[in-house]
């Protein structure tokens, strides 16, 4: 997660995948992480053909495989963990090159593998194809908490000035030499720590007194309407309702 | 710390999404409270300002580096409720963004970081400013506070890693780990949040929610002698906080008990994964039929729940000891 990453996290692009209204995308990459997780770990070619889904997804919506593969980067600690599981587990063991590994645990492992994999791909497919701003406005369509949403559309929309703000003071620190080294350098960041605070909340105040004085009454206007018609729904649904079908073939 | 998708059973998911969807309700509620109909640009820039102390590495040791949670300081900074949504909204964020922690896990990353963190650091943190309201305190119950909510956050991940995981490690083993190394990253946290808190109480003491109320009063010096200004109408505080603390008492001995019953019940834990293991092995004989099936492996041995019941009494001791020096010596001062 670098600073000012989150412009890359976005593809545009006009495609029927870029199309559909986001409160259906959402919907529909939450039920295919459900069908993923809810399939039992045995059934080995579920998840080849939930892959295979994930595939043409991507290739409807021009997603490159290296843009996919490079965000998969996220998944790494908890990649590194299911490795450990074999070594660490309970259960009947077999050695495999001279290293015994828990069967259970290898089952385990390869679970969390797959899942994870699935969904994060997944995850990455559809903020590749649906701008913020639109998944926002789609959350809210799908009776998200008016006041969540607000929240959230905050964050992002001054994401970035915090983040820039806290790269000034790196820069501020380390052009006068500073270098975090052990803990004892700790203070320090912690001092920059609660100036961000700061900055962070009174530019909080400053932005809320600009939107008051704009006629701001608590909830904020929807310009223009998203709203899915019957066959959007379907087109969107077509990914869980592949995957539970793939789930019952297999 | 964020959970992947399959890494729990789908069943704790939804029992974590249903909790996490019933904490941030009731925190949407309060909310208004703390922040009045500033809510939104605040929480909002706060929950920026959390998703960026997050990627402050801080070193530890040699090599290795940690970074804040920032549950406690969010909660100690803007207050409990706000700290939950600000967090809530964080993972949501990381989550359907970055595709950092699965969707389906997204109930466990809300119930673990935002609401067990953000409740036990100010259940923690209240205590021990009440039992002596001025500044000194507000930065140890700070430490105290954000070094104790990382390690039970850390067993609660271990009590439903025990509940539904689905790899098959002892949950003893798997709550010693989680405990061991996250009281270390917890005192790395309670360090940077005390620090944190005390320079903002420095700058802008009216800025942090918890030090509301120990501004001491205004006094005006004029010819005819001092007058003292009556301080403002302070918001609401006593009234919360009063069920608060019996909530995450209560919690907390939920998790103790929850525990405990896993500490008493190994053998259970066992059993469950010997029945896995015989439906396993089945399976397991169409795969890796050509291989020799080894000895049973015991990994772990360790009594399940004993470190995490240690780890509550020690902290628990630690807390209550610091709350009585700083009562005395506030006594002493006064």
């Amino acid at each position: 997660m670098g600073a000012g990453h989150h412009h890359q996290l976005y593809r545009a692009g006009d495609t029927l995948v870029h199309r559909l209204p986001p409160q259906c995308k959402l919907v529909a990459v939450a039920a295919f992480a459900i069908v993923v997780v809810a399939t039992p770990r045995e059934r080995f070619w579920a998840f080849c053909g939930y892959l295979l889904l994930l595939a043409t997804v991507a290739a409807i919506a021009r997603v490159p495989p290296g843009h996919v593969l490079r965000r998969m980067v996220v998944e790494l600690p908890f990649v590194l963990f299911a490795f450990a599981i074999p070594v660490i587990g309970l259960g009947e063991r077999i050695t495999v090159w001279g290293v015994s590994l828990s069967v259970d645990g290898l089952w385990a492992s390869w679970n969390i593998l797959a899942k994870a994999t699935l969904g994060v791909i997944a995850s990455i497919l559809l903020a590749a194809t649906t701008e913020p701003r639109g998944m926002l406005l789609g959350a809210q369509r799908l009776r998200m908490p008016q006041l969540l949403v607000q929240i959230a559309t905050f964050m992002l929309r001054y994401l970035d000035v915090v983040l820039d703000s806290m790269r000034r003071m790196r820069v501020a620190r380390e052009s006068r030499g500073f270098q975090a080294r052990d803990i004892r350098q700790a203070p320090i960041l912690a001092k920059s720590a609660g100036a961000l605070f700061i900055r962070s909340y009174e530019r909080g105040e400053r932005v809320h007194l600009a939107m008051l004085s704009r006629g701001y009454t608590g909830s904020m206007p929807i310009l223009h309407d998203i709203s899915a018609d019957v066959r959007q729904w379907l087109a969107a649904g077509a990914l869980p309702l592949a995957a539970a079908a793939v789930l019952f073939l297999t | 710390m964020h959970v992947p998708d399959g890494f729990f059973t789908a069943s704790v998911s939804i029992g974590a999404a249903v909790v996490a969807a019933a904490g941030v309700g009731v925190a949407l509620r309060n909310a208004k409270q703390e922040l009045d109909d500033r809510t939104a640009p605040m929480a909002g820039l706060v929950a920026a300002f959390v998703f960026a102390v997050q990627m402050l590495n801080f070193p530890v040791a040699a090599g290795t580096s940690g970074h804040l949670l920032g549950g406690a300081l969010a909660a100690i900074l803007v207050g409990p409720y706000t700290a939950v949504l600000c967090i809530a909204v964080v993972l949501l964020v990381q989550g359907f963004f970055f595709a950092d922690g699965g969707l389906t896990a997204l109930g466990i990353n809300i119930t673990l970081m935002g609401i067990v963190t953000a409740a036990v650091a100010w259940g923690v943190f209240r205590l021990i400013v009440r039992a002596a309201p001025n500044r000194g305190a507000v930065v140890i119950g700070s430490f105290v506070a954000a070094l104790v909510s990382v390690p039970v956050s850390a067993l609660v991940f271990a009590v439903l890693f025990a509940i539904g995981g689905t790899a098959p490690i002892d949950a003893g083993a798997v709550a010693a780990a989680m405990g061991g190394v996250h009281v270390l990253i917890g005192i790395g946290e309670g360090l940077i949040t005390a620090v944190t808190v005390s320079s903002v109480l420095a700058v802008r003491p009216d800025l942090v929610y918890g030090a509301r109320g120990l501004a001491r009063p205004l006094v005006l010096r004029t010819a005819e002698g001092e007058q003292v200004v009556a301080p403002q109408q302070q918001p609401a505080e006593p009234k919360p906080l009063r069920p608060f603390l019996v909530g995450a008492g209560v919690v907390s001995l939920l998790l103790a008990g929850i525990v405990s019953f896993f500490a008493s019940s190994s053998p259970d834990g066992l059993e469950k994964v010997a029945e896995d293991k015989g439906f396993l092995g089945q399976a397991a004989d169409h795969l890796f039929g050509g291989f020799a099936l080894a000895d049973y492996g015991d990994v772990g041995g360790i009594p399940v729940g004993v470190a995490g019941v240690l780890g509550v009494l020690i902290t628990l001791a630690v807390g209550l000891g610091i709350g009585y020096l700083v009562r005395r010596k506030q006594k002493v001062a006064s």
